[in-house]
């Protein structure tokens, strides 16, 4: 029998707020342990919530962004549940009321549009950090996350296929890092995905049982723990038995989902309105406010890179994976004038200087000043493309200016004819064999008397006039 | 009279005067405290050494006359569930003997600011849940008046040191009857304050839509006073209400000349003891002297009460009281094979039995499958029982009730029964579900000698209301000013 999975997705993603969801303290990562703490967000007896509105104001923004509908009136649930990194025993959450509901994002698979439903956002405090010592009986709590808001975006169960599932991360990966409120990074955690999978017969309207996948730090990992768990479901029913409903958890280095915990097990999290947090109003005026603050996303980018620039839909998706790139790009083009020519130098050299070095585009040493002063110096024939190179490299490793790397080293291009001409007659003088060959009718050899004016000038001869004076001297 | 015996404005006239000093007052509260709280047992936590610098700072400010406070050089005792920093603060509670906290509640900071001298903190039922101060794991604070009955609880410990004299006024907290009941069974006012009104910041939680922090004292003009330290808004929580705090004194002296007081025909039911009815009843026959109209109300969902507040404070105490896991703070067992071993372990060892009790009801209402019938059921008869107050309230200005059905009872006598004791409180849960402001002053005493409370309920944040009345029957009914015999 053919199988059909069927993928939904909860992303958890940290909010980039200066301060924690419910008190003043510092929401950064890699402080040293338990810094970044108060009584408050230590649950100690008597101290209680306060919320930051930002963290409203972050999540209004995925929200418009994903084309929810805006629940004007909010409230904070409690979800009860006892563990050593949870202080009060009970997580501050939304649940009956939730920020948003009922939103989208269009996903591209495959050359295919999909549109992906989004069930609902919402708001929440993380927990801390266990820290385990093997050579210790006992763990360490590092409440530092403890407070720190995350906003929690369900997925309906929309994909088909870890290729959609993918492709719908990447995609509110992008949204939400374009966004500035979450950054993105899946090895600190800061953007983590569960997945619920289950298999139907194809055709079949009817859901099959799905079991949660969990402990997914990139999303390599999560493609290959939902082709795993489908393999592992299929088996279980082609071989007569029951998919059972349970927690697996996902391990990177066999490459397999082990049970965590089943359905009898499961928790009851005793969800009730937290009675010291009133009601959170949000008005329609907020939501203008925001969604005037909103930057342009990721995909109308791209439209308007296609449309305005004239670059392939390729191109102008490369460039637009993240806010700081396309940036890059549009500026290099504006002292360039050069779109296709801009694209093609950051698609290939920058971009792959960064990768080499491990940089982001922000802190990329050539800026699109440079990069479009070495664009416009190849234009004006200045230099040839293979000595902008060249600059390209020394300005990268030095940082300094394309002109004066071009004049420190003396690689103006040489387009006066008369020098040409002599290095030229130099290079046939000096083979004459090749030349003799050439002349019975091995026309390859032309390739060889470039190569050879080219090394005699160093490489700094303009190629075009090369040709032109080096054919007429070959005609003589 | 000894110091220790005057109230807060007595005494700041004379140390306005310099007839005395705060180091005087506070050694004669000291005094009374080592005479007497052996029988009582008013106290967890005595704070002598930091009173007594307390004491020296505001006989400083006094004789340069800089930064006085409304309450500079006063004696005060706070209840053991408000914390205060680097000062044990146990709740009652065995599991939270050791805990000293970080920071000071913000009812103390205000406490402190205003000049207060802090004696010590003082007695209650654990986690504030029960209604005579037994359930506390330190011992019974016993009622002064007869020291084999109980003083009420859960702020048993707040009201018997005001009526012992041994503090000269006191700060408690009230989610179903915690202030006002004891108030009432020691003979001293107490009121609990609209919900909002004082800032809960600091307040070690029982039950949070409920719970309301309070004064006690020995007369209205001085709960006026507590009151303007303590009431305000406070950005440290988000149910805190902004509306303007009024001066409370400005509403003491007035008379009640053309208001109209509600009598609740429900709160006058069968069973209540026939030495409180009178008195009650003879406190109505006072307020048509004062000038007051009575008429009677209807409280149609008075009936449902109890069961709605049994519901709602262990629903809501399930979740505040899981912190207590015995993983950063407070007790750890040492039984503990596993972390969950570690978590039942502690827990069990770490509350009472009332507690205990209170958790398993407050889990199951909330648990999956029963939520729509306990906890949502309750919340919206709480509404209704708001709903109630709002259409009285359209008809009078204050409601009149008995603080309680019984005076104070023997010890021992309903640690049993459960239900009895939660019958204790039958006449206050309705304020706290209402959110609405109510005052226990004393309106006589029993044959034996026990106190009697009257209680006054009033709209939200009209606490001006109660003081305004409280103080007029104070004055028109003069009730004896008697002191327990210690």
């Amino acid at each position: 029998m053919e199988y059909e999975p069927v993928i939904g997705l909860e992303v958890h993603a940290q909010l980039l707020t200066k301060t924690k969801i419910f008190c003043g303290c510092s929401a950064k990562f890699g402080s040293a342990p338990n810094n970044n703490t108060c009584p408050i967000c230590l649950g100690m007896p008597g101290v209680l919530p306060v919320m930051n509105k930002k963290v409203v104001e972050y999540t209004i923004k995925m929200a418009v962004a994903t084309h929810c509908r805006i629940n004007k009136n909010n409230n904070f649930a409690r979800k009860n549940y006892f563990y050593p990194d949870l202080p009060k025993g009970y997580q501050i959450s939304q649940y009956a009321y939730p920020l948003a509901e009922g939103g989208y994002v269009d996903v591209e698979i495959n050359g295919a549009k999909k549109r992906i439903g989004i069930t609902r956002i919402h708001m929440e405090e993380d927990a801390g950090k266990l820290i385990h010592d093997e050579n210790n009986p006992s763990s360490y709590v590092d409440l530092n996350r403890a407070g720190v808001p995350l906003i929690e975006i369900v997925s309906e169960p929309d994909m088909r296929s870890p290729e959609e599932g993918i492709g719908y991360l990447r995609r509110l990966h992008e949204i939400l890092v374009y966004l500035e409120i979450c950054d993105g990074n899946m090895e600190e955690g800061s953007f983590r995905c569960d997945a619920n999978i289950s298999l139907r017969p194809k055709g079949e309207d009817e859901f099959g049982i799905r079991t949660e996948l969990k402990n997914m730090n990139s999303f390599r990992n999560v493609q290959r723990a939902l082709q795993y768990e489908i393999k592992r479901q299929q088996y279980v029913l082609e071989s007569g038995g029951k998919v059972i409903q349970e927690t697996r958890l996902w391990d990177d280095s066999q490459g397999v989902t082990h049970s965590m915990r089943g359905k009898e097990e499961a928790h009851d999290y005793r969800y009730f309105p937290d009675p010291d947090l009133v009601p959170l109003m949000i008005s329609e005026e907020w939501i203008k406010e925001v969604e005037k603050t909103l930057p342009e996303l990721p995909l109308r980018k791209r439209e308007r890179f296609v449309r305005e620039y004239g670059i392939p839909p390729y191109d102008a998706g490369v460039l637009t994976a993240s806010r700081d790139l396309a940036d890059f790009y549009e500026k290099t083009v504006k002292y360039s004038g050069k779109p296709k020519i801009a694209s093609n130098w950051i698609m290939g050299d920058v971009l792959g200087y960064l990768k080499e070095d491990k940089k982001e585009i922000k802190d990329s040493p050539v800026t699109p000043e440079a990069l479009g002063d070495v664009i416009n110096l190849i234009e004006d024939g200045t230099i040839s493309g293979k000595i902008a190179k060249e600059v390209f490299e020394e300005v990268w490793k030095t940082g300094k200016d394309p002109k004066k790397v071009i004049e420190e080293k003396g690689l103006v291009q040489i387009t006066d004819a008369g020098a040409l001409e002599t290095a030229i007659e130099e290079v046939l003088k000096s083979s004459p064999a090749q030349l003799e060959q050439y002349k019975q009718g091995k026309e390859k050899l032309f390739g060889y008397f470039v190569g050879q004016v080219m090394k005699a000038t160093k490489g700094k001869a303009n190629p075009k006039l090369v040709n032109e004076i080096l054919r007429k001297k070959l005609s003589e | 009279m000894e110091l220790n015996q005057l109230t807060i404005h007595e005494l700041k006239e004379k140390l306005k005067e310099g007839k005395t000093t705060s180091v005087e007052i506070t050694e004669s509260v000291f005094k009374r405290i080592e005479d007497v709280e052996d029988k009582v047992h008013s106290f967890i936590t005595l704070m002598k050494d930091s009173a007594f610098d307390e004491a020296e700072k505001a006989d400083k400010a006094i004789r340069e006359e800089n930064n006085i406070g409304l309450l500079t050089g006063i004696p005060v005792a706070v209840k053991d569930l408000l914390c205060t920093k680097g000062v044990k603060t146990t709740c009652g509670s065995h599991i939270l003997e050791n805990f000293v906290p970080p920071y000071d509640a913000t009812v103390v900071k205000k406490l402190k600011e205003a000049g207060a001298v802090i004696v010590g903190k003082t007695n209650m039922d654990e986690f504030a849940m029960g209604s005579s101060t037994e359930t506390s794991y330190f011992g019974i604070t016993k009622n002064p008046w007869d020291l084999g009955k109980i003083p009420g609880g859960s702020s048993g410990g707040s009201a018997a040191a005001v009526v012992a004299d041994e503090c000269i006024a006191s700060i408690g907290s009230d989610t179903g009857g915690s202030i006002r009941q004891p108030a009432a069974l020691c003979g001293v006012v107490g009121l609990k304050p609209t919900y909002g009104r004082v800032s809960r910041f600091g307040l070690v939680a029982f039950a949070s839509s409920l719970d309301q922090i309070g004064p006690f004292s020995k007369d209205v003009e001085d709960c006026a006073t507590m009151m303007n330290v303590i009431a305000g808004y406070d950005p440290n929580e988000s149910t805190s209400v902004s509306a303007d705090v009024p001066d409370y004194t400005r509403y003491i002296s007035k008379d009640i000349e053309g208001w109209t007081v509600g009598i609740p025909r429900e709160y006058f039911i069968e069973g209540i003891d026939s030495e409180v009815l009178d008195a009650v009843e003879g406190a109505i026959e006072e307020v048509k002297r004062m000038g007051g109209k009575t008429v009677e109300i209807s409280l149609p969902h008075t009936e449902y009460c109890v069961a709605t507040y049994y519901v709602i404070a262990p629903s809501e105490a399930s979740s505040n009281l899981a912190r207590y896991d015995g993983v950063r703070y407070g007790f750890r067992s040492q039984d503990g094979r596993d972390l969950l071993d570690m978590y039942k372990t502690s827990r069990s060892a770490g509350f009472g039995a009332e507690v205990k009790r209170r958790i398993m009801i407050g889990t199951h209402a909330l648990s999956s499958g029963y939520y729509d019938a306990y906890y949502k059921k309750a919340s919206q008869v709480r509404a209704l029982i708001r709903n109630d107050f709002d259409e009285a309230f359209k008809r009078c200005d204050v409601i009149l009730t008995p603080a309680t059905p019984t005076p104070a009872f023997n010890i021992g006598e309903k640690m049993d029964d459960p239900l009895q004791m939660y019958l204790c409180d039958i006449f206050t849960l309705s304020a706290n579900l209402a959110g609405i402001p109510g005052i226990s002053i004393p309106c006589g005493y029993t044959n034996s000698g026990l106190p009697i409370g009257l209680q006054l309920l009033a709209k939200h944040f009209e606490e001006g209301k109660l003081i305004q009345m409280a103080s007029a029957y104070e004055k028109s009914s003069k009730i004896e000013k008697r002191r327990p015999d210690l």
